[in-house]
């Protein structure tokens, strides 16, 4: 099925339209990850690819040693969860009052350091991790082809999404979360642990990026050091875009350039693909340009940051 | 520890922002149920004095101790945790938060999850407009009604000690009449606080003692009957 006339002209298909709400769902995913504890620590972490690229390791070697689903998954989120803590304990705690620069280039650090590791240890070849392969196929609703994991992908991040709401919203840590990412040290001085609040966002942060190490795994099941390093820059550029200083503009932004960066990326002809990057960074400065708090932040007064 | 340990005690305290002294070799005490006053010019170190005490800023040298036990080393969370609950200068609150959830986040200091809904039915009495408004965000509170949100934060936390730094500051004489009345209510109900404040005679009166600082260090002791005596004021001031 083809879409109007207008846009039939990009050759947008609604296949298109769907992939791209799927690679917007992802990002979202990223961009609240990155978010949350930006929120809290003022630390825009360049490292948090990494984590990423650590799950989709985890998920590759299950896949080399036929662990079930069942087994790897969870693994998957176990290494992600424990290396996000082990940052966290060993460089973003330690440096949390430095300023914001020392911190950036902490995680720059920190990334470089995690991508020469696997390239020492995993080789620049790659593993495959190909356990969940199958969410590849399509279905068909109506008659436009959807890949399975394009489902799978806006599911869970609508879950994880509605997740991270209540859990903000309507929890005592979430509330603490929110006030730290307002003015810790007035948090603090009532009495708001800014050890667990911390920790919170942290695993939080962490719990998404496994998400995504799953789903990122099924589309591109070839696992190199550089995994996810792209996708990490695109989503960063689009939480800039969408407005650092709230979480729902962070996530909009996240959503927005991965939803125009699959529209884009669908719509040109494979032999113009190498526009595409130019494409996406151009309109980021274009969007900085005109509005650089952010596309969909608040003016007026300042908002809470989670 | 006695009955008589007094619940703040400030031994030989010095403290310094960049190797300038803030304060310098001050001791006081504030007994239980008292209200005592800290008054002082701008610059002086009343609130430098509370941030020492809140573990904001590491004191130089001195002793902080709290019913007899040392708060030195100890994170402002903790500190908060352990029963002292301080107001802000500014009141902080949260703006974009509302009226409630900043209730709520007074509870993070409290150290026992028994008699909330009593806690926070007294400071409704205390100050009505906090539950009329609870559903609002605090931003849109005034001046004064920040103020009043302010101290009832503090007070969920059920602390043993109640720092207040400079409440009266911005506010409009109604609304000052306001905050001191409720200080007078918190009074009768045994709390003890350490007031800081610019507005000494009002103080003075309200206070079971108020000590003056300038520069740093502890310059005179005055009682409520002094909050008459213009010229003893002035030179306090002036000290």
């Amino acid at each position: 099925m083809i879409v109007p006339t207008f846009i039939s002209a990009f050759e947008i298909t609604w296949q298109v339209i769907v992939d791209a709400i799927g690679l917007g769902a992802v990002y979202a995913l990223m961009a609240v990850g990155i978010g949350l504890v930006f929120g809290v620590l003022r630390l825009v972490n360049f490292a948090y690819g990494q984590l990423i690229m650590a799950g989709a390791y985890a998920l590759a070697f299950a896949s080399q040693w036929n662990w079930p689903l069942w087994a790897a998954i969870p693994f998957c989120f176990g290494v992600v969860i424990a290396l996000s803590m082990a940052m966290d304990r060993a460089v973003f705690r330690p440096l949390r009052t430095q300023s914001p620069p020392v911190m950036l280039v902490a995680t720059f650090a920190v990334a470089f350091l995690l991508q020469s590791i696997a390239l020492l240890a995993f080789g620049p070849l790659g593993k495959t991790a190909s356990s969940l392969g199958y969410l590849n196929r399509p279905v068909t609703i109506g008659h436009v082809d959807i890949r399975k994991i394009t489902i799978v992908a806006i599911v869970v991040a609508a879950v994880c999404l509605g997740a991270v709401v209540l859990l903000l919203e309507r929890t005592r840590v979430g509330l603490h979360m929110r006030a730290a990412s307002i003015d810790f040290r007035t948090a603090r001085l009532l009495g708001v642990n800014a050890n667990r609040v911390i920790g919170s966002a942290v695993l939080v942060s962490a719990l998404l990026a496994a998400a995504v190490s799953v789903i990122l795994t099924v589309q591109n099941p070839l696992v190199t050091p550089d995994f996810a390093l792209r996708d990490t820059i695109v989503v960063l550029a689009g939480v800039v875009v969408g407005g650092m200083n709230r979480l729902l503009s962070a996530t909009l932004g996240g959503f927005a350039i991965g939803f125009v960066t699959g529209l884009l990326g669908g719509a040109l002809p494979t032999a113009q693909s190498q526009y595409l990057p130019s494409l996406v960074f151009g309109l980021v400065i274009l969007v900085l340009l005109i509005r650089p708090a952010g596309l969909f932040a608040k003016r007026g007064i300042q908002a809470e940051r989670v | 520890m006695s009955i008589a340990t007094p619940m703040l005690e400030l031994r030989g305290l010095d403290v310094a922002y960049g190797g300038v002294g803030a304060v310098r070799d001050l001791s006081l005490t504030v007994g239980r149920g008292e209200i005592v006053g800290l008054i002082g010019p701008n610059g002086a170190g009343k609130s430098t004095t509370l941030h020492a005490i809140m573990g904001l800023v590491p004191p130089r040298q001195g002793e902080i101790l709290l019913a007899g036990s040392s708060l030195l080393g100890r994170s402002p969370e903790r500190v908060a945790q352990s029963g002292v609950a301080l107001v802000p200068e500014g009141r902080r609150i949260f703006a974009e938060l509302t009226v409630e959830e900043n209730l709520l986040l007074g509870l993070a200091g409290r150290r026992s999850q028994d008699g909330i809904d009593e806690d926070m039915g007294a400071v409704y009495e205390l100050f009505p407009i906090v539950q009329e408004f609870k559903r609002r965000h605090a931003g849109v509170l005034s001046g004064g009604q920040q103020q009043q949100l302010a101290i009832a934060r503090a007070l969920v936390a059920a602390p043993d000690l109640l720092l207040l730094d400079e409440p009266s500051l911005g506010l409009s004489p109604t609304v000052v009449d306001v905050v001191f009345e409720a200080l007078r209510a918190i009074r009768e109900r045994g709390l003890t606080v350490l007031l800081v404040e610019q507005r000494a005679q009002r103080t003075v009166a309200l206070a079971d003692r108020t000590y003056v600082i300038a520069n740093g260090e502890l310059r005179l002791t005055l009682s409520p009957a002094d909050a008459g005596d213009t010229e003893k004021m002035v030179a306090a001031y002036l000290s």
